[in-house]
């Protein structure tokens, strides 16, 4: 029977199906950060049960960790500061390779496993957060999972799961140089809806997704999430191979052969079956901005806004007059017409090295717009380094970027960066849900060239005819 | 989780019907970082005086209801969020067993996760077992799951439903960890062949 790599990776993680219930997959890694693990911990405790396989787990501190250097040393919010030292405490008593506030490898929990090659093709890697897609990118199956999960991992080493169907998205010709790899999402979601991947995974494909590098493949399979989808897949090639060489957890040379031959292996079968196929063309999708309150209201930059009495859909008619509402925008109007007050480049989405070239190449020998107020927050201490290295830091503080330190930032606004009500930001994240980035603040997700453009120009521009 | 076995205990009266989950646990108790600790909060807002101190009027302080495990309440018990801290304080404070005449539907689900007995039972047997207990405050009543059956000092013989995988999960102690961990020995020997196969996703010995 032709197989998926859905159904590969399932077949090869499956340690029991019990009569009628649901079937147990084996986890082969687990990523933890400090907001959604302590119950997990603390019922375990109470349970005096162990946790079965601690080098399976890799821990980091992000979504509460301050980005400003004074505010790191004193953590004003005492919730926040309870949950970091919980964490320690944590790893510490369970001996778990936990990257601290303060460790060099600190950062984003979905920027740093890559970094060192924690992930590789055909594991199966469940996190206590949604954008644990992202790992996808290696061919991983990868998905985010609720606290009691979390603490069900760590005692089984195993999760009680239902099979899901799949979808084939496969996005074939060249794109345009002023599209990357997050206006390909965006235009995915646009098309197949916040909902549209409920109850699939998602397998990417096509000649657009190799062209990509890791990184922007890495921007693709950490949205399948906003497409509803449970997990994002995209086959292991050289580029994921050469990716892992070298890398601190990546398989010793003595397994390195083995590890690839079965790499390779993983990828669907030539005529494998798909519950699903959508298919886009690479060269249609336009550098992209949401506009609305939900990933999937979505356009190009030089589309005119959505009148919702012609949408005939009641529902999304109703959410689009709603979102254009709270967004304080206008039927008709084009989004380049549209200012902003915030710029946000950084989140598990672009939070990445290419990110960070991409926002400086823009920004060199520019200067960020007036009452702008521009934030480029680096997905690790590592891609803090590599930035420095090239000189990117110094590229952004000239044209008046804010330079900061890593960690989940204004993605969730749960560490002191936030907006204020009514404040209108071009985010590089991945969520635009109202009161997302702080109370009443609004969201426009954008790829980090855009969000660049749109700091300079104090406004949004289209790239392509852009000066 | 501790198995649930039969057991004769005190019965505390909770004569109010729709209990909420934001009664049972106000959300300034939410943003803690534990799991457990939750009883000391249980009931808050009704059970404590603006100084702290423990508020007479609130049924629970009744020095005749101390140490109960049986909580006998009115309708919809645990109506509103899908908060598992509410179920999470009930069991912390030392409640195993509850019986009403109906619950919220995710409260109910939430109960059997945290190795608590949720008995629905008839509005008329709920208000003979209440006017009971009253009438003799502190009095113990015992509950057997195995053969599902209450029964109190006065000679009530109350027999209840229950679903027999939940039955079998709470008899044996099992929550969603426990039920996982009976096939413990095929997770070991899974971890043995992936071991085998993919040598390099474990630390070398």
């Amino acid at each position: 029977m032709k197989k998926t790599m859905y159904q590969k990776i399932w077949d090869a993680h499956l340690v029991h199906q019990p009569e009628g219930s649901a079937a147990l997959l084996y986890v082969d890694r687990h990523l933890m950060h400090e907001v959604t693990s302590p119950q997990a911990f603390e019922g375990l405790r109470i349970a005096n049960r162990p946790v079965r396989n601690s080098h399976s787990i890799l821990a980091t501190m992000d979504h509460c960790v301050p980005t400003k250097v004074e505010e790191r040393a004193t953590l004003p919010d005492p919730i926040g500061k309870k949950q970091i030292e919980v964490m320690a405490q944590n790893c510490a008593d369970n001996d778990i390779n936990l990257y601290d506030m303060n460790s060099a490898n600190n950062g984003v929990i979905h920027i740093v496993v890559p970094e060192h090659g924690f992930v590789h093709p055909g594991m199966v890697v469940c996190c206590g957060d949604s954008h644990t897609a992202t790992h996808g990118a290696f061919g991983a199956l990868a998905f985010g999972i609720g606290t009691s999960e979390v603490e069900h991992i760590m005692a089984t080493q195993t999760i009680q799961q239902k099979q899901s169907k799949t979808m084939l998205v496969k996005v074939d010709g060249e794109l345009s140089p002023f599209a990357t790899a997050k206006d390909i999402v965006l235009a995915i979601i646009g098309k197949i809806g916040t909902a549209g991947g409920t109850g699939y995974v998602i397998e990417f494909a096509g000649s657009a997704i190799e062209a990509l590098t890791m990184e922007g493949r890495m921007t693709v399979c950490n949205m399948a999430i906003e497409g509803g989808a449970r997990a994002g897949l995209i086959a292991p090639d050289q580029k994921t191979i050469d990716f892992l060489n070298g890398k601190e957890f990546a398989p010793s040379e003595e397994h390195w052969d083995q590890a690839v031959e079965y790499w390779l292996s993983l990828k669907s079968d030539d005529g494998a079956e798909y519950d699903a196929v959508v298919e886009l063309n690479a060269a249609d999708i336009a550098p992209q901005v949401t506009w609305g309150t939900s990933p999937e209201q979505v356009l190009p930059v030089d589309a005119v806004l959505p009148e919702p009495s012609q949408i005939n859909d009641l529902i999304k008619s109703q959410a689009a007059e709603s979102a254009l509402k709270y967004m304080g925008l206008k039927a008709g109007q084009k989004m380049t017409d549209v200012g902003v007050d915030v710029v946000f480049v950084g989140s598990c989405t672009n939070g990445r090295i290419e990110d960070f070239r991409a926002i400086a190449e823009v920004s060199k020998g520019k200067k960020v717009a007036d009452g702008v107020q521009a934030i480029a927050v680096p997905g690790s201490y590592p891609v803090k380094a590599q930035a420095e290295a090239e000189g990117i830091d110094k590229v952004l503080i000239e044209a008046g970027w804010e330079w900061r330190e890593p960690g989940c930032s204004m993605c969730l606004a749960m560490n002191g960066d936030y907006l204020q009500p009514e404040q209108r930001c071009a985010s590089t994240s991945n969520r635009n849900f109202e009161g997302r980035q702080g109370k009443g603040g609004r969201t426009h997700l954008v790829s980090p060239a855009m969000a660049a453009a749109a700091a300079i120009e104090g406004k949004f521009v289209d790239l392509r005819s852009w000066k | 989780m501790e198995a649930y076995k039969k057991h004769s205990s005190v019965a505390a009266v909770m004569n109010r019907s729709n209990v909420d989950t934001d009664q049972i646990i106000p959300k300034q108790f939410l943003k803690k970082v534990e799991r457990s600790g939750f009883g000391v909060h249980l009931f808050h807002d009704w059970r404590y005086l603006e100084d702290g101190s423990d508020n007479p009027e609130f049924e629970l302080n009744r020095p005749e209801f101390k140490g109960a495990k049986i909580l006998v309440a009115g309708d919809n018990f645990g109506c509103g969020s899908s908060r598992e801290h509410a179920p999470w304080s009930i069991a912390d404070y030392g409640f195993n067993t509850i019986i009403s005449t109906s619950f919220a539907d995710i409260f109910f689900n939430n109960c059997f996760k945290n190795g608590i007995l949720p008995i629905k039972v008839d509005t008329d047997t709920l208000k003979a077992l209440m006017d009971e207990v009253e009438a003799n405050p502190g009095i113990e009543i015992t509950v057997d799951l195995a053969s599902q059956q209450i029964s109190s000092p006065g000679g009530q013989a109350i027999s209840f439903d229950v679903d027999p995988f939940r039955k079998d999960t709470l008899l044996k102690g099992l929550d969603d960890i426990g039920w996982t961990l009976q096939f413990e020995d095929k997770i070991s020997e899974y971890e043995v062949q992936h071991r085998q196969q993919l040598p390099w996703l474990w630390p070398s010995a």
